[in-house]
């Protein structure tokens, strides 16, 4: 009864968000708002630069976390030897996973931006949102692959398997699914953040789209962010009309992470 | 007291020389040797945490996966010992392949099942021949040829097992070790099972660890019965079960204990 209720105050807050947001955005949602630039008359803007930029951050951001984090998750699990250095990393790699995300905004701004001369690029911001989400992908593919049973290694060892022929055609098929299922929701974490963002130096007001990786951009939160803090109340609409699109966006990366895990487990 | 180191007639395929394993501080074997001789059925038995299933396992080295594991004396293959510098652990389970308590079929299909071992270790023949031969050889060819393509995980336990057996097969080694094969089976797949054992030590050595005395009793030739650590007797199947000489074993035989 306690948790019906706990459950039912979860949902109803929810549901009064996302009616306001649709209250709000629903009018200035159309399609020349999604591709049109951004402008001064609230009647002419549009979210096309952010969700390009988003789009190109978060598949830059995949391309970069993706193979490290599962990479890591698969030494950690299968190659680590048990001993005091192991459980170091391992506890440090949960504890970053709870490092606030503009932390990693501030390293990414000393590291990638300006050690590395990266300038305010999609690449130092990919990068940034990359280190954000290792943590989340490395511990949920740790996850994934304890849970494949030891007498699947055990069977495969005994027919003269090494660890990587172990690694590759049992343990890693049989936890893709978690593991893609990590993946795409840590991405959907990385695709909502403004606060690193901004210390990275998303721009505020982008009127054009991005075509190379060195950049500059704005994503879609970063947008929503600048139109709300407009003072006429026709941005405000533009913000809810963006965090619908930020909302589909995410619900859409969401429904593949599930349509994915389903026809990878039917598969194996 | 018998003589442990019996020397039992004919090639001694696998041999231990004062065999001791050690889980951290425990000693779980102690200092144990017996001789197995080739194309010979041979138990292990033993009431639970008596040390077969280690003994077992020193054969092909799965022991060096378990975490703390260390391993004193000599597991000898062919006059090879198998614990000696550059020897490798996965070559050892190449040539003496391995049965567990559980059937564990992979995830995959039953033709990918038993296909799999042969593939890693290079097998360049006709696979389609391999795998019906070794599912033939497992007894199991007739009930799942017109199904290669389906999962495995759709067999029955007893099929699962022979499949686990056919798998171990294909890889052809020369050994098979077997884990209380039967003892997560109904009694018609423990039949099928041990005849099945029974066919195979025309071309293997088959070792078999088992708790139950009536199958050790009808599948082995030679029969070892193990006590905390300690090997305590060792000989012929049809004496030990009748005519045992040390007092322990005709206490754990006749189920005064374990």
């Amino acid at each position: 009864m306690v948790f019906a209720l706990a459950t039912m105050i979860g949902i109803l807050v929810l549901a009064a968000l996302l009616f306001d947001i649709f209250r709000d955005g629903a009018g200035a949602l159309d399609a020349a708002f999604l591709t049109n630039m951004p402008s001064r008359l609230p009647g002419r803007a549009g979210v096309k630069p952010a969700l390009l930029g988003s789009i190109w951050v978060l598949v830059m951001t995949a391309v970069m976390a993706f193979p490290l984090g599962v990479g890591t998750a698969i030494w950690l699990e299968e190659y680590a030897p048990n001993n005091r250095l192991t459980r170091i990393i391992e506890t440090n790699i949960a504890n970053l996973a709870g490092v606030p995300s503009v932390v990693y905004g501030i390293l990414g701004l000393a590291v990638f931006v300006r050690t590395f001369s990266l300038g305010r690029s999609i690449l130092a911001a990919a990068m940034t949102l990359a280190l954000l989400i290792l943590p989340i992908i490395i511990i949920a593919s740790q996850e994934a692959i304890k849970a494949v049973p030891a007498s699947i290694r055990l069977g495969a060892y005994a027919l003269g398997a090494t660890r990587w022929e172990t690694v590759r055609h049992h343990v890693f098929p049989q936890a893709l699914p978690g593991i893609l299922t990590a993946g795409i929701l840590a991405l959907s974490r990385a695709v909502g953040e403004a606060a690193p963002l901004l210390l990275v130096g998303a721009l505020a007001y982008v009127d054009f789209t991005p075509r190379a990786l060195t950049d500059q951009f704005t994503v879609v939160p970063v947008q929503i962010y600048q139109w709300v803090s407009q003072p006429q109340p026709a941005f405000h609409e533009l913000a809810a009309a963006a965090s619908i699109v930020l909302l589909v966006l995410l619900l859409s990366m969401n429904a593949v992470a599930i349509i994915l895990r389903n026809r990878y487990a039917r598969k194996n | 007291m018998a003589d442990p180191i019996m020397s039992p007639p004919g090639e001694i395929e696998l041999e231990a020389r004062d065999l001791s394993v050690l889980y951290g501080e425990t000693r779980a074997l102690k200092h144990v040797s017996i001789k197995i001789p080739d194309r010979k059925v041979v138990a292990f038995i033993g009431p639970s945490g008596c040390g077969k299933s280690t003994l077992l396992r020193c054969f092909n080295r799965m022991n060096d996966l378990v975490p703390g594991a260390r391993i004193e004396g000599e597991a000898i293959f062919q006059g090879q010992n198998l614990y000696g510098d550059g020897v490798d652990a996965v070559d050892v389970r190449r040539r003496i392949g391995m049965v567990f308590q559980k059937p564990n079929p992979f995830p995959k299909s039953i033709y990918a099942n038993v296909a799999f071992g042969a593939k890693i270790n290079g097998f360049v023949g006709d696979m389609d021949e391999l795998v019906e031969k070794s599912l033939k050889q497992a007894a199991l060819w007739e009930e799942v040829k017109d199904r290669l393509t389906s999962s495995a995980l759709a067999l029955s336990g007893g099929q699962q097992q022979r499949l686990c057996i056919a798998r171990a097969l294909a890889v052809e080694p020369e050994v098979l070790l077997m884990d209380e094969p039967a003892s997560a089976l109904d009694p018609l797949a423990t039949q099928k099972i041990e005849d099945l054992i029974y066919d195979l030590k025309q071309d293997y050595t088959v070792v078999i660890v088992t708790h139950n005395m009536q199958q050790a009793a009808r599948v082995s030739d030679y029969t070892a019965f193990l006590y905390m650590g300690d090997l305590v007797e060792y000989g012929v199947t049809q004496q030990m079960f009748t005519n045992p000489s040390e007092e322990r074993t005709e206490s754990y035989i006749t189920g005064r204990f374990g």
